[in-house]
């Protein structure tokens, strides 16, 4: 029963990371794909003054997630940090390169250095997502053991895993196409709305065509789970459906309310069907399940107290930045150069 | 490189992985401290800047508070990501440790976790809240950052004082069957590591602060901005050395009873006896000590204040259970002492000449030693880590698991820590390279983005062109 909760309380921080943390690094495939430094700078512009403030916070689900991982379930935790940990330490150094390029870039003035670090930046906002996806499928094909003695290729290399970690990258980039549009909506900038628009209809195609792949891959090379998600996780993959399809919708109609909440809820119903589908199981093709993956009922009692108190702590907290970051309060600043205002 | 290689050769010395994975959690380690300090205490003085600001209409402070809020932002940044690495490596050099011990280490660090989130939700709106948030309203919103630092670095130091100290736990055939989070949290070292941490973060912040100021006054940027800005870093870090000394000589009598062998090492106690004498330098090697300075009886002194306490010795253990290398542990252990005196030693006169003319000292020798101080607590606080981690080997958790069980059998860690060192010595140098650029610029006159309302317009006061 606590460990159900657990459960759910784990999968509700990856949630959260993918929706908000994905977005970020989404940010940085769009500042890839922006062409020159002329051509690329509004779009480039949008992107550093709608990450900037939040994405450490952001950041901070990740931490939260693997926290809960390793205590709730360390069983699991050791195995999957000793069987997937190549692809671990290259998410590892695009978490370093991403946050550091990032952070350093808006502090250079030359054109040369800004380069060098919004390159880093951009490039590594994609190692993360891909090999956290690879790791993920590699779960989600029963490719680790209990007790696991060393990585190997093959945990993350079967075809699920890199249909994965490609889903997962199109998906950051989606979302962050769908936020940018409606944050180029709110400040009035009619050409980065329909920049945006574009950019978010065709990560939405693409998004939809690697899930549909993935699924018909699962069918074939793991009917267990490809029964459940057609099963008992059905109403969660038409759910993760519907919303993609009414997004791309009113992205084309120009709606800008519904398209943000709709793409962040499709999201979280992939990881949901995932969770559903693989139930109760936590590395499937084990005996590990929730209830037997390590902690005892104090340590997961402790993890329901501690989420509960970030529910009431941090929850309020994130929505005064939000909301702070949405009326434009934290923009310019003290830290950024390109601020609105700001000359350049 | 065909990466299933490696792991071949490396399944044959699976002990092999240990030396290159302690390297790297020290170096990785080593390096995140020295922010995570910044972190914790930054932005405490950042705020009393900003006070001073407020309070008296002084455009100075005001300067120097916003300037800081920009190198903040920096140093929070590289912060962050360096301490998610540490959070990966947990499991990926020692998962050994966490299969065994997670389900209790794992309590304290998710603690952490809710103080992360809001050091970094406030952080964010008040380091991007400089220009629209109004005077004091922009002040509150710094106040949880400073506190929830305190509280963040508490819970890690939870961890880490578990480990010297674990208990709150039972295990059953290898199993943890219950757990107890609240003795965990305040466990047996909890009570001095935590303030010993707390404070010398706030001493190497203050200090490192004080010492840019002093560096730049030394070079004949005498003017109100560099004194003001010297000043409050100081005077926060003077103020708490004699604390940490007091602090810190509880932990060495605390050790001395519940981890003898670390204390035998810290102190070259070879042989448990009385009227131990107290070494000061000293390398110890071969069975001799050559070099350093003898006080007779000064140790036995020191941990029972009579000559003729009795101090356990590494002969207490079997070699295998001792510390690998007992001169590093001592003359850390001598370095971090050493240099807190020389802190003290600033302090006091700073504030002997103040209370004679009210003025800072003006021998050149004070701004030299000044102008060290960051550094000098930065080296303290990194030889006490040392002092910590080293002393407690071959164990991970004190006297329940060994370093080795601990580790990864993973091969490839060479690789990880090679790519590491390289990877961290260009992060530790585009930080200062960036810092550095900052302060050029703000020399310059350029402010990077439109003033704060409420601060100094244009050109800020005491500014100096160089
Ligand atoms: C500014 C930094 C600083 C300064 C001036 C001092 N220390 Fe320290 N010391 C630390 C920073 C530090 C530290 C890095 O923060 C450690 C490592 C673990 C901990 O809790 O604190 C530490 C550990 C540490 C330990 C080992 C604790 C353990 O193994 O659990 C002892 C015995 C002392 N200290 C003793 C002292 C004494 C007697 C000092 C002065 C006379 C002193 N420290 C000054
Ligand atoms: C919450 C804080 C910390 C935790 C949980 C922690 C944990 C660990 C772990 C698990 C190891 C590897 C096992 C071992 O060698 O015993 C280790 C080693 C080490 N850590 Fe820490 N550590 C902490 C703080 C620090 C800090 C701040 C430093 C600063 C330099 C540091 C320096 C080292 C060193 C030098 C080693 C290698 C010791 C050796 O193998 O000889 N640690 N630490
Ligand atoms: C093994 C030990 C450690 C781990 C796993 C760890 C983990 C982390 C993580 C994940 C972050 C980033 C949080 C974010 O995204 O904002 C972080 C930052 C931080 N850590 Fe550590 N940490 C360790 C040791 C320490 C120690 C010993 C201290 C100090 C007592 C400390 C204090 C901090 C602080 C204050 C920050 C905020 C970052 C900043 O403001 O620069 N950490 N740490």
């Amino acid at each position: 029963m606590i460990a159900d909760a657990v459960g759910a309380i784990l999968l509700a921080a990856i949630t959260l990371y993918a929706i908000l943390g994905g977005a970020d690094f989404g940010g940085g495939l769009w500042d890839l794909l922006a062409g020159g430094a002329a051509r690329g700078r509004p779009a480039r512009d949008l992107i550093e003054e709608s990450i900037t403030p939040v994405w450490e916070a952001n950041h901070v689900w990740l931490v939260f997630a693997l926290v809960i991982f390793w205590t709730a379930f360390p069983d699991a935790f050791a195995a999957v940090m000793t069987a997937a940990a190549l692809p671990l330490w290259l998410a590892v150094l695009g978490i370093v390169l991403r946050g550091a390029g990032f952070a350093f870039r808006k502090e250079v003035t030359s054109l040369g250095l800004q380069r060098l670090f919004g390159a880093t930046f951009a490039l590594s906002s994609l190692l993360t997502p891909f090999f956290m996806g690879a790791v993920i499928g590699g779960i989600a094909a029963s490719r680790i053991s209990t007790r696991p003695t060393h990585s190997t290729l093959a945990v993350w290399t079967s075809p699920t895993s890199i249909l994965i970690g490609l889903l997962f990258v199109s998906a950051c980039g989606y979302l962050a196409a769908v936020y940018l549009t409606g944050e180029a909506a709110r400040r009035g900038e009619e050409r980065l709305r329909v920049y945006f628009t574009r950019r978010a209809q065709a990560a939405g195609a693409v998004t939809g065509a690697l899930s549909l792949a993935t699924l018909a891959e699962l069918h074939g090379s793991d009917p267990g789970l490809s029964h459940h998600l057609t099963g008992r996780a059905l109403p969660l993959v038409i759910v993760a459906a519907l919303t993609g399809l009414v997004v791309l919708v009113l992205l084309a109609l120009d709606r800008l309310r519904g398209p943000r909440t709709l793409a962040a809820l499709g999201v979280a119903a992939v990881i949901w069907g995932w969770g559903v589908a693989q139930y109760p199981a936590l590395l499937p093709g084990t005996a590990l399940t929730l209830t037997n993956a390590g902690a005892p009922d104090a340590t997961q009692a402790a993890i329901v107290v501690v989420f509960a108190a970030a529910v009431v702590l941090v929850g309020p907290s994130f929505g005064l930045l939000f909301a702070l970051h949405g009326r434009q309060v934290l923009t310019g600043g003290q830290t950024s150069q390109t601020g609105p205002d700001a000359p350049g | 490189m065909h990466w299933g290689n490696v792991h071949a050769i490396a399944a044959a010395h699976v002990t092999g992985q240990v030396v290159p994975a302690r390297a790297q959690m020290a170096t990785t380690l080593g390096f995140h401290i020295i922010l995570a300090c910044l972190g914790i205490a930054l932005p405490t003085i950042v705020l009393i800047a900003e006070f001073i600001g407020l309070r008296r209409g002084d455009e100075t402070a005001m300067t120097l508070a916003r300037r800081w809020s920009q190198a903040m932002g920096v140093l929070v940044a590289v912060g962050a990501v360096t301490g998610t690495v540490l959070s990966f490596e947990m499991g990926l050099l020692w998962p050994g440790l966490m299969r065994q011990y997670g389900a209790v280490l794992g309590l304290p660090f998710g603690i952490e976790g809710l103080f992360f989130f809001l050091e970094a939700i406030f952080t964010a709106i008040y380091l991007y809240g400089w220009r629209r948030l109004p005077g004091w309203a922009h002040f509150w919103t710094g106040m949880p950052i400073a506190i929830s630092g305190i509280l963040g670095a508490m819970s890690v130091i939870a961890v880490n004082a578990w480990m010297n100290q674990p208990g709150g736990f039972t295990s059953h055939d290898g199993r943890i069957v219950s757990v107890n989070p609240w003795q965990v949290f305040f466990n047996h070292a909890a009570y001095y590591e935590m303030p010993h941490m707390i404070l010398a973060a706030y001493m190497v912040s203050g200090f490192t602060v004080a010492g840019v100021y002093a560096a730049g006054i030394l070079r004949g940027r005498r003017d109100r901005y560099h004194y003001t800005g010297f000043a409050i870093g100081f005077v926060t870090a003077a103020v708490l050395t004699p604390f940490q000394i007091v602090v810190g000589d509880t932990a060495a009598r605390a050790i001395a009873s519940d981890q003898p062998v670390k204390f035998a090492s810290m102190e070259y106690v070879a042989k448990t006896g009385t009227n131990l004498p107290e070494w000061l330098g000293g390398v110890y090697a071969n069975g001799h000590i050559y070099g350093g300075l003898r006080i007779p009886d000064f140790d036995s002194l020191l941990v029972g204040f009579s000559p003729g306490t009795k101090v356990t010795g590494w002969d207490s253990v079997p070699a295998a259970d001792r510390p690998p290398v007992p001169w590093l542990i001592h003359l850390c252990f001598d370095a971090m002492v050493g240099l807190a005196f020389l802190l003290l030693l600033a302090g006091l006169w700073a504030l002997w000449t103040w209370w004679r003319t009210r003025r800072l000292p003006s021998h050149r020798l004070f701004w030299l030693l000044g102008a060290v101080s960051g550094l000098a607590a930065i080296v303290a606080m990194e030889c006490g880590w040392v002092v910590t981690e080293v002393g407690r080997q071959p164990w991970v958790v004190y006297h329940l698991q060994t370093t080795t069980q601990a580790a990864t059998t993973n091969g490839g860690v060479i690789t990880s820590l090679s790519l590491v060192i390289i990877l961290y010595a260009v992060l530790g140098t585009a930080t200062i390279l960036i810092l550095r650029t900052l302060a050029r610029r703000w020399r310059s006159g350029d402010q990077a983005g439109p003033g704060v309302p409420y601060g100094p317009p244009g050109q800020p006061a005491g500014q100096v062109k160089t």
